[in-house]
């Protein structure tokens, strides 16, 4: 017994390190980070770069700027771009990633071949990566280029130089679209309550649901976080990034995929044929459902590292190209070339909310579900 | 002959006495930049004058490539700010090394320098005020460009039977004969600096040298009617403009002129190192230049520089490389295989060509006044968002926003304070 | 973690479909090929061209003739930063790795209460955005002299990695019976009598696994790259940032670049291929 009892100290010894380590350089820094970005470091250029600067707390201001200072629109812009960029590059992998797999799921000749073929990209540095597709898509070259080979006219799109933004939406709008978003799932929730029976629930609810439509109509739509309207849209210069990341990350979904189809039995698929079923509703009935799982990873994954995006967006089209800047980029750029030392620190606290937003309650689960087996 | 000898002699004792210990551990100085590629080749030249004055120092070269520069700044602010300063490093002179990194009591002053090497009259008397502040000289400028340049191929103005206009309402005049003879672009624009380049060269044209120099003083407001009307003026030069400016780099634009796809293009006059050196034109004849329209008479210069940061690790080398880049000699190494002039007044004309000759013969007469978009008259604080600035209104032209934005920026960067 | 798809699955069984289908799937197969392959076609291509000849009109023909001295111009340009990158790798990986598998031992052996939480907690580590911590990460390693050094990149190497090797080598040994780390316990043996004599010896292939992932990581990785070291001690990922970033250069460099930058890790994934997919697929944290 004193063993076990000296051997849990030696472990706990051992483990140490690491614990205060992973202290210090996540959480102690994300603190401090979180401390800097209420400060007003960098807003006097004689204290942003002094040996010892004078730093004062302003609280949220910086914040303030942020989401409506009107110079601050490229920030703006970013968080726009980095949900829009999001949402192509995860359709984009799960999609491309799903067929491949389904396609070497069937075993064709040359499999390992293939396999890795479309798994080799994942090896790269994002720096190759954006080196390479850079020059790709050079607008009169690379891509463009391709349709001439097979006799048709050469490709116009001015990938990642093209100004041309679609979708776009004021950013004066923003508290009118959230107040009418939350109401709806405020709505939403009270139907699901009173289904349950929870009355007190549902009162509570609509009550809340009409407060923010009955602000939405008579304050949101006259609310102007601006003094001028703002459109924020989907850059179509972002199109080229989202077709270089795919390109790097679809042999990871692919392989996730492909390791889920692996693993389903072929008895189940057998007893689905047995059962009448085509090959169709053998996929849609059984495999898929089966896969959700790892579609859900595989998002939580991708999701986050699709929004901490910097190097690619680096390499490919340069720290300046604000038609394809990214949260990310900007944090760096504001911090170590503009001087904004506390608003870089606020844009790094805003992408760590989203990222954990994602992360979170992945972990969580994930552990629960440990803990319960 | 003898004069230089003696000097060189003179230089010889001042190190022996200066250092004679460190001489024998290999002694360096560390030479900051962004210059690659072709100014590569003039930097060597340089290095190779600084080494053959100072036998035993070797220098050695940071160069940080890519991108304008600014990837240079961003090496050059983490290293500073984690202590380890190189011993001298470019920076543009004016507002982008005050307002960055005197302000921030990082530089050291070197008014002693230019009082001993006699600098203080060998160059402009306007340049000195635009490289000084808080009672000090912080940088040695090496060489000078000139902004507000409009380009053109002569033979090609006389087939459509216009000349270079004089002012920009002239421009938009030419413009629209230009357009009803066909050419859809009489006017090629780069992307990135390039839009804030012609920015500043319709500004100048538009508010005259006293309204330039008061926007940056802080007596005429950005918001005044007057700098509202540039954003106008401005707006209706790039009507005048290639609608693919994002996806050209300032070379591209230059070719399209050179090409005849547009008539005029205003860039810096390192695009005369570009059409003489590697396109192979000749001066007058293959192009042709003139001040940007209602700039006649203005200078608009912008000039590499090079400072001492505090704490630089080897001081003296560093000080005596700084004589180098000041001295006529330095300078007119330098300056020719750059393709810029000298910032000094004293420079030898006949090392360099025709059209570095006549930017000369106008640095020594002009008004001088400061770029904007190269440092000089703002810091960069401003100029990091200056850029989205221009592109929103590139994007919306909405004129009174942009103007109330640029207001914004220059309380929040301290300009006329 | 699920099983891994390593070698063809039992459903070879399936009854051979019509022909047709067969010739849809290589098709199919053969784009997506394609579009993995151009890029690297275009790649060689270019960094083998004189730059005279580089021009977008002909940017998928072959070269006219092979020229091999782009090589050595961009070896010239990021050799440097190839040997910083090769150095704080091995360093970094090594520690990492052997710091990851005692911290998996005693998590999945010695585990306590609130040992989930604490390792969720670090877990939580590996996905942060690390623009979230650059700044007192560089305050931090400047007030400690290891700024401009590779040190300082290898100490923010290990510590970030430790997160997904402790996870690696957790759920490794987690396979591991318990009743052997018991027989052993009965025997006499103490917490490293067990680590060396059990533990470690089949630890193997869950090495191999870590240390491939992180090689790949550190190897990979740009933002601490360009925040925390100066020209001298950069690693190869910013030096090719740099030769890429100029304007005007020709693009046989940048490219000849991309190939010395990408071939350690690609030689890493051709010959450890399997092992490095057994990573990717630990990187989605389940058990």
């Amino acid at each position: 017994m004193r063993r076990v009892n000296r051997d849990q100290l030696t472990a706990l010894a051992v483990l140490a390190p690491s614990l205060v380590l992973l202290a210090i350089f996540v959480y102690g820094f994300i603190a401090r980070t979180a401390y800097t970005s209420l400060t007003d470091w960098g807003r006097d250029p004689s204290q942003a770069l002094a040996a010892n600067p004078v730093i004062r707390y302003i609280g949220f201001a910086n914040y303030k700027d942020l989401f409506t200072g009107f110079l601050d629109a490229r920030f703006r812009q970013d968080l726009v771009s980095a949900l829009f960029f999001t949402v192509f590059f995860l359709a984009g992998c799960l999609l491309i990633g799903l067929l491949l797999a389904l396609m070497l799921d069937r075993n064709p000749r040359g499999e390992g071949f293939f396999r890795t073929v479309f798994l080799f990209p994942m090896s790269l540095s994002f720096i190759v990566t954006g080196t390479i597709w850079a020059w790709m898509l050079q607008p009169s070259g690379g891509v463009n280029r391709l349709s001439p080979l097979v006799g048709l006219p050469a490709g116009q799109f001015e990938w990642l130089t093209s100004r041309t933004s679609i979708w776009q939406f004021d950013w004066n709008r923003l508290p009118l679209v959230t107040a009418l978003v939350v109401a709806a799932v405020l709505v939403w929730v009270a139907v699901t309550a009173y289904r349950e029976g929870a009355r007190t629930r549902g009162h509570v609810a609509v009550a809340c649901a009409a407060l923010l439509a009955l602000w939405a109509l008579t304050g949101g739509v006259t609310v102007k976080l601006l003094p001028y309207p703002e459109p924020h849209g989907f850059n179509l210069a972002f199109v080229g990034i989202i077709l270089a990341a795919v390109w790097q990350m679809a042999g990871y979904t692919m392989a996730l995929y492909l390791a889920g189809l692996r693993g389903i039995p072929e008895e189940l698929r057998e007893a689905a044929r047995v059962d009448g079923a085509s090959e169709r509703q053998v996929y849609t009935r059984v495999i898929f459902p089966l896969l959700a799982p790892i579609t859900l990873s595989a998002m939580i994954i991708l999701g986050h590292i699709s929004l901490k995006i910097f190097d690619l967006v680096f390499a490919m089209a340069g720290p300046d190209n604000t038609q394809t800047d990214v949260p990310a980029l900007l944090m760096y750029i504001t911090a170590f070339r503009g001087n904004q030392f506390a608003k870089g620190a606020a844009i790094g606290v805003v992408l760590l909310v989203m990222v954990a937003a994602v992360i979170v309650p992945y972990l969580a689960s994930t552990f629960r579900r440990e803990a319960r087996t | 002959m003898k004069k230089s000898v003696l000097k060189h002699a003179a230089l010889m004792t001042a190190i022996l006495v200066a250092g004679s210990s460190a001489l024998a551990q290999g002694k360096k100085v560390e030479f900051f930049s962004w210059w690659s590629g072709d100014e590569g080749v003039a930097a060597n030249a340089l290095f190779k004058l600084f080494e053959q004055k100072y036998p035993g120092v070797k220098v050695v070269n940071s160069a940080v490539a890519g991108a304008a520069g600014t990837n240079a700044k961003a090496v050059l602010k983490t290293r500073m700010l984690g202590g380890d300063p190189p011993d001298a490093f470019q920076v543009h002179a004016g507002q982008e090394l005050i307002g960055t990194w005197v302000v921030s009591n990082r530089m050291e002053d070197l008014t002693p320098l230019f009082k001993s090497e006699g600098w203080l009259t060998k160059f402009p008397k306007d340049l000195i005020p635009l490289l000084s502040s808080k009672g000090g000289i912080w940088s040695v400028p090496v060489n000078v460009h000139r902004s507000n340049v409009m380009w053109f191929v002569p033979a090609n103005l006389k087939k459509y039977g216009v000349t270079a206009p004089k002012t920009w309402d002239e421009f938009l005049t030419t413009c629209q004969t230009l357009k009803g003879k066909g050419l859809q672009t009489p006017l090629s624009v780069a992307g990135g600096f390039a839009e804030q380049h012609l920015w500043e060269s319709v500004a100048l044209g538009t508010l005259g040298t006293q309204g330039w120099n008061d926007l940056f003083s802080g007596k005429l407001k950005f918001t005044d009617p007057r700098a509202v009307k540039v954003w106008d003026t401005y707006g209706k030069v790039l009507d005048c403009a290639n609608k693919d400016m994002a996806s050209l780099t300032w070379q591209q634009a230059t070719d399209r002129v050179v090409k005849g796809q547009a008539a005029f293009n205003v860039m810096g006059d390192w695009a005369a190192g570009y059409m003489s050196s590697t396109l192979k034109l000749k001066p007058n004849v293959g192009f042709g230049w003139a001040p940007s329209p209602g700039t006649a008479g203005t200078f608009m210069f912008l000039s590499d520089s090079f400072g001492l940061p505090k704490g630089a690790k080897d001081r003296t080398e560093a000080l005596n490389f700084l004589k180098v880049l000041g001295s006529k000699q330095g300078q007119d190494v330098f300056n020719p295989l750059k393709g810029s002039i000298a910032a000094r007044l004293d420079s030898d004309l006949s090392k360099y060509n025709v059209y570095s000759q006549s930017a000369a013969k106008d640095w020594k007469s002009n008004k001088i006044v400061g770029s904007l978009t190269h440092g000089v008259v703002a810091p960069e604080s401003f100029m990091n968002d200056f850029g989205t600035v221009i592109d929103t209104f590139v994007n919306g032209r909405n004129a009174q926003a942009a103007a109330a934005q640029t207001q914004a920026l220059a309380d929040q960067a301290g300009i006329g304070k | 973690m699920t099983t891994l798809p390593t070698t063809t699955a039992p459903s070879a069984a399936r009854p051979r479909r019509l022909d047709f289908t067969r010739a849809l799937l290589y098709l199919g197969l053969l784009v997506a090929t394609l579009f993995f392959l151009l890029p690297v076609y275009l790649l060689v291509v270019t960094a083998l061209k004189d730059p005279s000849v580089i021009s977008l009109d002909t940017t998928w023909q072959l070269p006219p003739a092979w020229h091999w001295s782009s090589f050595a111009d961009a070896w010239a340009k990021v050799s440097g930063g190839l040997r910083n990158s090769l150095e704080l790798t091995l360093l970094a990986t090594a520690i990492s790795a052997v710091m990851g598998s005692l911290n998996g031992y005693v998590l999945s052996k010695y585990s306590f209460r609130g040992a989930n939480l604490l390792f969720a907690l670090m877990l939580f580590g590996m996905f942060i955005p690390y623009q979230s911590v650059l700044i007192p990460l560089f305050q931090f390693v400047k007030s400690i002299g290891l700024y401009g050094t590779i040190w300082g990149l290898v100490l923010t190497h290990v510590v970030y990695g430790l997160p997904i090797t402790t996870l690696i080598f957790r759920n490794y040994y987690g396979e591991v019976p318990d009743a052997l780390v018991e027989a052993a316990r009965i025997d006499g043996a103490g917490f490293w009598g067990i680590y060396s004599r059990i533990i470690f010896p089949l630890s193997v292939p869950g090495f191999v696994v870590v240390i491939i992932w992180q090689f790949t990581q550190a190897w990979n990785e740009f933002l601490f790259g360009v925040t925390l070291t100066n020209p001298a001690s950069q690693p190869i990922t910013v030096a090719l940032a740099q030769l890429a970033g100029g304007q005007a250069v020709s693009w046989n460099l940048p490219m000849a670049g991309a190939i010395l930058t990408a071939i350690p890790t690609l030689l890493v994934y051709v010959l450890l291929g399997r092992y490095f997919v057994r990573g990717l697929l630990a990187g989605s944290v389940k058990g």
